[in-house]
């Protein structure tokens, strides 16, 4: 069982708001079924701005719930311009916090908002932006960026309690890794300049000899590093791992994630022949 | 407020007969059946009459019941004892819709090179046979496969896959874990060479299992360590608990008539008030041949954590197959490998009956659940109010 505050359930037995406003002149509708949960937000702004009322239709869970019902209240009698500017981590607040696994739930709130406001301003519905990572989920490259961003989120792990991406079949989590990076070197472009490939080459020697061979020759195997084109690292396995059916496991798994993490985000691994 | 617990695939009170047998246990009689001395040898009698009880219950002999910890271990044991056997053999077959215990060991297992076929099931949850067929191999060094399924209640023709497998001198091993004290077991005529069950599934309490071990089966134990269960399973014997299992063991086939006859009533008149009360509503695996207790009901345009959170409210308590009670972000693998929408996977209940339930608290269910689905329907955006339900958006 979840761990709720007594705000969530209290704002889960007695949702405030809930419905549809009528002549609403901003509507947001995010989410889906399939996913597991959809949120629709109806707001009724005045002529000065300021938003007179606020309800919300939610599928989902408790929290998810709760999440929609707190977004309402902070929303009615303010403006829009205040609107705005309310964060998912202000609505998960509002509530006294959330678990960890459900912050999704406030980002919904936060997309259900901002779609209704550019439905207010007149904008046509937003065309999905970017390409999708996740499949399962049908989140994008862009929304994992700005969750990635806006709540200084370093795991793939964290990525799928903020945005859901990731946690269906998983097949997505290399390049979810490879988009937190890319915010990464954004944030702090200082911090990580460019390899030269001497640099590169020296890094991969240093972290296969540190990290990866030990671990590789405590079960019998052992790993040598050929040739390093670009990103390409290529690597020829030895011991148990040349007749180990699970070692290209081990190669994806261990070694190339070992190396992303120690060396370049973007390095491959690929195996060539003895 | 009282609790109307209806989530007995999950786990079942003590039984007071259970409890009253193990109390002496827990107290007084505390002595190690390892020992010389009567205090502990006496105790020793106690658990080879427990061991006879449970034997009695599977129509096994004394000899092949192994008590473990819970059913998980005796999973474990069977799956890992085949494979240390097999003289090499790296071939598993399961199903999908194991209990994870089965499931996330397979997905271990082919980390290591061991290779697993999953045989998949059809909307009813009904396993695909002439598949499973296909599926054995000379390289296959068990089959593992479920008696009835935790989640829907689907019962598989265990002793027509289990003949199968024994054809091809494949060893047979199944999960009983939901299925023991619910249907009649007969290992004595049967092709079934391993069956785990659990303790607290049935009315004794929870930290203690058994694995059945048919005779010259080869066998190598799991939890390596003294002479225990003739060397099958070291550890001291958690004397109490397994004396409580053998007369919940004794119970159960002394209630196998009532589960099969007043709890089956009970459980066909809670789906069928719910069903007639609730629109958009559907049994998952009510086709197939189920346990009398189970029934497991989708409600279309809700989601299944926010039903449990409600039905709470009145102490009424049960499990959903909805992403967010699973703890991970999909729906349960049974139902999608049942190829249940997702709509409808997100808003499933399982409800779980014993003999310990009563008339009085269907009805409360059957009067609750209908308010409670309707509460969440009225503002779920996908819910029509005028019963046009519109699944736009999916």
């Amino acid at each position: 069982m979840w761990e709720y505050t007594d705000k969530v359930k209290e704002h889960f037995l007695n949702p405030r708001n809930a419905g549809e406003v009528e002549g609403a002149n901003a509507v947001g509708e995010v989410g889906s079924m399939a996913c597991g949960d959809a949120l629709k937000l109806t707001l009724k702004v005045d002529e000065k701005g300021k938003i007179e009322d606020a309800k919300f239709q939610t599928f989902g869970c408790a929290s998810a719930i709760a999440s929609a019902s707190a977004l309402t209240e902070m929303l009615k009698g303010k403006s829009v311009d205040e609107a705005e500017k309310i964060t998912n981590q202000e609505i998960a607040d509002y509530l006294g916090g959330l678990p960890k696994e459900k912050m999704h739930c406030s980002v919904l709130g936060r997309q259900a908002l901002e779609s209704a406001l550019s439905n207010y301003r007149g904008e046509a519905p937003k065309k999905q932006e970017g390409k999708i990572v996740c499949e399962c989920f049908g989140i994008t490259d862009k929304e994992i960026e700005k969750a990635v961003r806006e709540n200084n989120l370093t795991t793939v792990e964290e990525v799928t309690n903020y945005t859901k991406a990731g946690g269906g079949c998983e097949s997505c989590h290399d390049a979810i890794r490879e988009l937190i990076a890319k915010v990464r070197e954004e944030e702090a472009p200082a911090k990580r300049p460019a390899l030269s490939n001497v640099q590169k080459i020296k890094m991969i020697e240093e972290t296969l000899e540190r990290e990866i061979r030990p671990a590789l020759q405590q079960d019998g195997g052992d790993i040598e590093l050929v040739d390093v084109i670009g990103n390409r690292v290529l690597v020829a396995s030895r011991g148990a791992c040349a007749v180990c059916k699970a070692s290209e496991l081990t190669l994806t798994h261990f070694v190339e994630a070992k190396l992303r993490e120690m060396v370049w985000p973007e390095l491959t691994v690929e195996e060539v022949p003895q | 407020m009282k609790t109307i617990y209806m989530d007995n695939n999950a786990t079942t009170r003590v039984a007071p007969e259970v409890l009253e047998t193990m109390l002496p246990f827990l107290t007084d009689r505390y002595g190690n059946p390892s020992s010389a001395y009567s205090f502990g040898g006496e105790v020793a009698r106690d658990i080879r009459r427990a061991r006879e009880r449970v034997a009695g219950l599977l129509g096994a002999s004394p000899d092949e019941i192994v008590f473990t910890s819970c059913g998980s271990e005796s999973d474990n044991t069977a799956i890992m004892s085949a494979l240390n056997t097999g003289k090499g053999k790296m071939h598993i077959v399961t199903t999908r819709v194991e209990h994870p215990a089965v499931k996330v060991l397979c997905g271990e297992l082919t980390k290591r090179g061991v290779r697993v076929t999953e045989i998949p099931v059809d909307r009813e949850g009904r396993l695909d046979m002439d598949r499973y067929r296909e599926s054995l191999t000379p390289d296959t060094a068990i089959v593992s496969m479920m008696w009835a399924n935790n989640e829907t209640g689907v019962i598989f023709p265990l002793e027509e896959a289990a003949g199968l497998a024994k054809e091809r001198g494949i060893l047979f091993h199944t999960d009983a874990v939901q299925a023991v004290g619910k249907i009649p077991i007969d290992l004595g005529h049967s092709a079934i060479d391993m069956l785990s069950l659990s303790g607290h599934k049935l009315h004794a309490p929870k930290g203690v299992g058994v694995l059945y071990v048919r005779k010259k089966t080869k066998f190598a134990p799991f939890l390596i360590g003294g002479h225990q269960e003739r060397g099958r399973r070291g550890g001291t014997e958690n004397t109490a608990s397994i004396i409580g299992l053998g007369r919940a063991c004794e119970l159960a086939a002394d209630r196998m008539e009532e589960e099969n006859t007043r709890v089956r009533e009970l459980r066909d008149r809670l789906e069928k008030g719910l069903l007639g009360r609730i629109p958009h509503s559907r049994v998952n695996g009510g086709g197939a041949p189920r346990l009398p207790n189970t029934t497991n009901i989708s409600f279309e345009f809700v989601e299944g954590e926010a039903i449990l959170l409600l039905m709470d409210e009145y102490g009424i308590c049960a499990s959903s197959g909805s992403a967010c009670t699973s703890g991970s972000l999909q729906p349960s693998h049974v139902l999608r490998a049942m190829g249940v929408p997702f709509t409808m996977a997100h808003g499933s209940v399982r409800l779980s009956l014993c003999v310990y339930n009563t008339d009085e608290e269907v009805d409360e269910v059957i009067d609750r659940l209908p308010a409670i689905i309707e509460k969440l329907r009225a503002f779920s955006p996908f819910w029509k109010p005028e019963g046009q339900a519109c699944a736009s958006g999916t």
